[in-house]
């Protein structure tokens, strides 16, 4: 484990603000289990308890909390100058944060998601949730990485995006739906596991071809951003 | 300087050259602005081996200077090199340059030691464990180094972080206000500190805005004033400019006229102004006026209500050399 991603996580796991991501996770395992035993048709429940809440949810919000956590907090607190006094290419800064952000999430969501799956159909879309999850989790955490380094509001922004455009925007102005990260997890799910509880409104190759290119690309531009990244002067 | 140069260009030399020939910082007509307030104003200066203090008053422009020093900030005009290298968009300078920020900012949840073994990490050196150890000993944080950043004081932060920005005994170390919150002690042991890494032939910045810390530690000193280079050189004879400037003094008695008429025959005295609120007394030598002040009372038969310096403050003291 490089010292970057060490001190990353230390700092992540380190602040009260963790905690914020376990009642999400445990809220959808709680309503899927509670589904099954009371014999719901899933039909009826998985929709809405695998997308409305799983993908739409639980996967942004918690990438977000964790997205912003690795670069974001120690912005916040001026703890990243001791991270960017080193000579390091500011590559192995960026990649590093963005693999301890989204393999948390990905953990994170994708249990639950794949137990929720599970219990709403079969062990195979199970699985799809998962790996579609964790997909959807790297281009959420490069986009969240991102905008930690454009804007001084990342936490706010982000929750625009998330619950503006994902959610408001996607349901009345279809056309947004090509560039929404939860439509591309969707389609990659249902492609894995074709379902009745997934309705896609995405090509699985737009799905694939957009993930790759809002990972790849916002990735390159947190790189950059860091390059030039200033001190706000406080007192002058 | 090429703006889009990165960290990959420079590095290889910098590699090289670290930890041997003494390094040279160099301002070149360095100005930084933002909209319309300039904070910086056309500084060019030259730092080489040694402990140069960076005098100047709150909101001079101290800390825009640190941080485009550092490369943390983008001169809007001129040019910062490090031997010849810039320092913005250059990860590769930090081989040989240390920073000590103000602002508190520490890893919390981190020992002293896992802190600064960490920088020794990040700095690819050869063994970090034993960099770390001779790091906190110099600041002499060995008995606290296993406990948690989270519980220090404010000065035992400070000794931790300038650790951490030893870990690699860099050429050239930047610290702003590193005093503050320091007690006596430690402000002695650090002053110390400073003082062998200067004689060690290491070039060694610290901002300040208190006259008696850059006395204390330096021979050079930079006066920054409203963004400007007020004065730079020798601290002794920026300290003399200072101690012979014209001082000024508030003064009320029971007769301000007749005090007046007595004052101004006072070689000490050069000035003297008389309005409503008392006399205002320009004297060219504080110690002759204050005596003289007393005995030509007490032979006119009048008494001082007040005697107050007016313009005692640093600002005055600054913006006196601003004029020299």
């Amino acid at each position: 484990m490089s010292t970057v991603s060490w001190i990353t996580a230390r700092g992540l796991f380190g602040r009260r603000r963790f905690l914020m991501l376990l009642p999400l996770p445990a809220v959808l395992l709680v309503l899927a289990v509670t589904s099954r035993a009371l014999g719901v048709d899933p039909g009826q429940w998985g929709p809405p308890v695998l997308v409305g809440l799983g993908l739409a949810v639980v996967l942004p919000v918690v990438a977000l909390i964790v997205g912003t956590g690795v670069l974001g907090a120690e912005i916040d607190d001026g703890t990243v100058v001791h991270i960017l006094t080193k000579p390091l290419p500011r590559w192995q800064i960026v990649l590093p944060k963005l693999a301890v952000a989204t393999g948390v999430t990905a953990v994170t969501v994708a249990v639950p998601l794949y137990v929720a799956g599970v219990l709403a159909h079969s062990v195979r879309l199970g699985l799809a949730l998962a790996v579609a999850a964790s997909l959807g989790a790297l281009a959420y955490s490069a986009l969240f990485v991102a905008l930690s380094l454009l804007t001084r509001r990342p936490v706010l922004l982000g929750l625009v995006y998330v619950l503006i455009w994902e959610g408001l925007l996607g349901n009345v102005v279809s056309g947004t739906k090509v560039l929404s990260i939860q439509q591309y997890v969707i389609a990659l799910a249902d492609r894995l596991a074709p379902t009745e509880l997934l309705g896609t409104t995405v090509s699985v190759t737009v799905a694939a071809v957009m993930t790759a290119l809002v990972s790849v690309g916002f990735t390159v531009l947190a790189v950059d951003r860091l390059r030039s990244y200033s001190v706000a002067g406080e007192t002058s | 300087m090429s703006a889009t140069s990165t960290e990959r260009t420079l590095s290889p030399t910098a590699a090289e050259s670290s930890g041997s020939a003494a390094s040279t910082l160099d301002l070149a007509g360095v100005s930084r602005w933002y909209g319309n307030v300039v904070a910086v104003n056309d500084v060019t200066m030259r730092l080489g081996p040694g402990v140069t203090g960076l005098l100047g008053p709150n909101g001079a422009g101290k800390t825009t200077l640190l941080h485009m020093m550092a490369g943390f900030l983008a001169p809007s005009r001129g040019a910062v090199t490090l031997d010849g290298a810039p320092t913005w968009r250059n990860p590769g300078v930090y081989r040989r340059l240390g920073l000590v920020s103000e602002r508190e900012a520490v890893h919390t949840f981190l020992t002293a030691q896992e802190f600064v073994l960490a920088s020794a990490k990040l700095h690819r050196l050869p063994d970090p464990e034993a960099a770390t150890r001779r790091a906190i000993a110099l600041v002499e944080m060995e008995s606290a180094q296993d406990r948690r950043i989270g519980t220090y004081s404010k000065g035992m932060r400070q000794r931790t972080r300038v650790a951490a920005a030893l870990v690699h005994d860099p050429q050239v170390l930047l610290l702003d206000e590193p005093f503050n919150g320091m007690d006596p002690r430690q402000r002695l042991h650090m002053m110390g500190l400073l003082h062998s890494l200067g004689d060690a032939g290491r070039t060694i910045l610290f901002s300040s805005h208190i006259l008696e810390e850059v006395e204390q530690v330096s021979g050079t000193v930079q006066v920054m004033v409203a963004g400007r280079l007020a004065a730079s050189g020798d601290f002794r004879t920026i300290r003399r400019l200072m101690t012979n400037r014209p001082h000024v003094f508030a003064v009320r008695s029971t007769d301000d006229r007749a005090l007046a008429v007595a004052l101004i025959a006072e070689p000490s005295v050069t000035g003297v102004e008389l309005d409503r609120n008392g006399l205002t007394v320009r004297a060219g030598d504080y110690g002759a006026f204050t005596r003289a002040l007393p005995k030509v009372a007490l032979a006119r038969g009048i008494r001082v209500r007040q005697l107050l310096p007016a313009d005692e403050s640093l600002e005055s003291v600054f913006s006196y050399l601003v004029e020299a």
